[in-house]
């Protein structure tokens, strides 16, 4: 069969690539969202400027001191890691007794605040960063042409999200963390570190979300309103998945990516809004989201 | 003398009594004889380098420059967020509170809004930065002036171009609303009327798109020759971005980036933009002119060199300036239209683009320039960017004035 719904087989695998893609960077983003929540009970909007602080450090690190991408790899979580750790000590962890609302405030303020001076120092247009020269190229799939750079997003994103699912499900240091969601007196009674392991926690999703953004560097436009435009889409994610589902914002990012995708192909008008119609549906039939405990 | 808090009581004390002295009629009579410039624009999203603070920095200089002629100018800001809601709000609050003149205003959907407004309220509106043809067509109106460059002038000089070279089957990538339909349609007209065809177009939502892929891979399945990017700012250097990410060009398809600006160019980096074909009205090191009026502008940008988009506000406001000073500022504030056509009625002359006129359905005419990209090898340093290939001279730039349907041209 050449053509399915009038679109040709070629093109619909492509597209299908494509989305798989995308939603590897919202399973990345939501995983990050997904591990905060799920211990701090705290919706991080900064999410989207640590993000972007990901992509525009491995830009100064490049630019700066000549350091090239392998090295920002790892360079640029743990520095904008070491950020989150120090915003968590700071401001963040005043508010663990008060309601959602003002954790969501501080924030959605600080995510305005971060962009507003990387906005005014760097300007909108965005900074060049160019596709490491070792995976330059690209191959032809026959059906599509693929760069070697967006196969290897793939597989890194499902690298890292595999790897901190096992850290949270399979290691003694997962069953603190979850253990402290469930009762975090308890485990501190225990002899446990809470308010520490609490503050690295963040410093990790936030480095995930660093993470992402290293590896979108050379895809998009490094420019501070480049995770503006992703998070609200992360967010809608996390919902579907069931807020603090790690397996479930993985799944759900690759999911919606690939839908999303396929809504490019067939009516590319509706591709923004369609993950949000499918948040509606999802939450009128599972409030809890598709992998979320009521 | 030290200070003491009585010192500072009674020198509060004279000062109060002083300002209170002064006849009320004086602040009034100020406020008459001051003209107010509202420069509307995007401050802080994807059109922002392209005029936002330098675009307001050019206004600035042009008041300067205009000095001291019998009347005050003042200049205030806004950041319409490329929202027309947003843009509305504030242009009805500015009119109703004094503003004489907004100038700027990108965004096609929020232009054309604002230029309602102008008209409503019978003031005046010097857009410099909304694309759309539709402003000098039929939604002109007698108190908007529509500086520089817009999507018919972008498609006959780009779009022209590519089809002269060969280009003569198209593949649109658009950004859903007036600007990128505007620009789709006028291009997708010349290549029509050239003989040519367009084999498909996608219109993706602005501005929530960032992914440009799975377009591209449309357009490239659909075997176009060319890909009209019918977009502007970080959409255009996201796509040109990706589109080298996937072979597009190498593979021969040509892209035709039919709006682009000298800080995409920048932010893209050569390395990624060479070659690429692009119309601009303004250069920096186009002529003596040009370069001097830029090295004017250096401290206030900040070094960055100004494009078509923030340049003309120095333009506009200089020429809106000179209009005032010839018809008095009592005259120019009882009627927004007035000025408009008394603007018509003197002739343009600047640094920036040189002399010029303003046509009948508010049309600013001025001559278009097709720039290639140049490699890495060929520039000298930042903003050496341009190689001129051609340029079309300003009574054929634009749309002749019987095709636009501007009901001020039929009446």
């Amino acid at each position: 069969m050449d053509e399915i719904f009038g679109i040709p087989t070629p093109l619909l695998f492509g597209q299908l690539l494509l989305g798989l893609i995308n939603g590897a960077f919202y399973a990345m983003l939501s995983l990050g969202l997904a591990v905060i929540f799920g211990l701090l009970n705290i919706i991080n909007f900064t999410h989207g400027a640590q993000f972007m602080m990901g992509a525009f450090v491995a830009w100064m690190l490049l630019n700066y001191l000549g350091i090239g991408y392998w090295w920002a790899l790892i360079l640029s979580p743990l520095l904008v890691g070491l950020t989150g750790v120090i915003l968590e000590r700071t401001m963040i962890c005043q508010l663990y007794k008060m309601d959602h609302l003002y954790g969501m405030l501080l924030t959605f303020g600080l995510s305005l605040i971060i962009e507003g001076v990387f906005r005014n120092e760097y300007g909108s247009s965005g900074m060049p960063y160019r596709i490491p020269a070792d995976l330059a190229g690209a191959w032809d799939l026959g059906f599509m042409f693929m760069p070697v750079y967006r196969g290897w997003v793939v597989v890194f994103a499902l690298f890292a999200c595999i790897s901190t699912w096992l850290v949270i499900e399979k290691t003694r240091l997962g069953a603190y963390l979850r253990a402290a969601t469930e009762n975090a007196p308890l485990v501190q009674a225990f002899g446990v570190n809470v308010p520490r392991m609490i503050t690295l926690t963040y410093g990790a999703g936030v480095a995930l979300a660093a993470l992402a953004g290293v590896l979108a560097a050379p895809i998009y436009s490094v420019n501070p309103q480049m995770g503006t435009n992703l998070i609200i889409v992360v967010f809608a994610v996390v919902v579907i998945g069931g807020m603090g589902s790690i397996l479930g914002s993985v799944l759900t990012g690759f999911g919606l990516g690939i839908i999303e995708g396929l809504t490019k192909v067939f009516y590319p008008e509706a591709s923004a809004t369609v993950i949000f119609i499918i948040m509606v549906i999802v939450l009128l039939a599972r409030p809890a989201g598709l992998f979320g405990r009521a | 003398m030290t200070t003491t808090r009585r010192n500072v009581m009674a020198g509060a004390a004279a000062g109060g009594a002083a300002l209170g002295g002064l006849p009320w009629r004086s602040a009034r009579a100020q406020a008459a004889n001051t003209i107010r410039i509202g420069v509307l624009n995007d401050m802080s999203g994807p059109y922002r380098d392209i005029s936002g603070p330098y675009g307001l920095e050019c206004t600035r200089q042009a008041v300067q420059e205009f000095g001291n002629r019998g009347f005050n100018v003042e200049i205030i800001n806004a950041d319409h967020q490329n929202r027309p809601d947003v843009g509305v709000n504030i242009a009805r609050q500015w009119y109703d509170q004094g503003v004489d003149m907004i100038i700027d205003v990108p965004t096609s959907s929020v232009g054309l809004a604002v230029a309602n407004i102008a008209r409503e309220k019978n003031k005046v509106c010097v857009n410099t930065g909304s694309a759309t043809s539709d402003l000098t067509g039929p939604a002109c109106t007698p108190n908007t002036v529509h500086w520089m460059y817009d999507t018919y002038m972008l498609a006959k000089s780009t779009g022209g171009a590519m089809v002269r070279a060969g280009g003569d089957s198209w593949f649109f990538i658009t950004a859903d609303y007036a600007f990128g339909h505007a620009l789709e349609r006028d291009t997708a007209n010349f290549v029509r009327n050239a003989g040519g065809r367009v084999v498909g177009q996608v219109r993706y939502p602005f501005p929530a798109t960032s992914d440009f892929s799975s377009f591209l891979v449309q357009a490239q399945a659909s075997r176009a020759k060319v890909i009209g990017m019918a977009n502007a700012g970080a959409d255009t250097i996201n796509t040109v971005k990706q589109a080298a990410e996937f072979g597009i060009t190498r593979r021969g398809v040509k892209l035709a980036a039919l709006l682009m600006f000298l800080p995409d160019v920048h932010a893209l980096g050569l390395q990624t933009a060479q070659g690429l074909i692009l119309t601009e009205s303004f250069y920096w090191d186009l002529n003596d002119r040009t370069r001097a009026i830029s090295e004017r502008l250096r401290p206030r940008l900040r070094d960055v060199r100004p494009n078509m988009a923030s340049i003309a506000n120095y333009s506009g406001a200089l020429h809106y300036l000179k209009a005032i000073a010839d018809m008095g500022v009592a005259a120019s504030k009882a009627s927004g239209a007035e000025v408009v056509a008394r603007m018509k009625a003197i002739p343009c002359d600047d640094d920036a683009f040189g002399a010029g006129s303003i046509r009948a359905d508010g049309r600013k005419l001025c001559p278009s320039y097709l720039f290639e990209v140049k490699a890495p090898s060929e520039s000298r340093g930042p903003y050496d960017y341009y190689k001129l290939l051609q340029t079309t001279p300003a009574n054929e730039a634009f749309r002749p004035m019987n095709e636009g349907n501007c009901p001020l041209v039929r009446a």
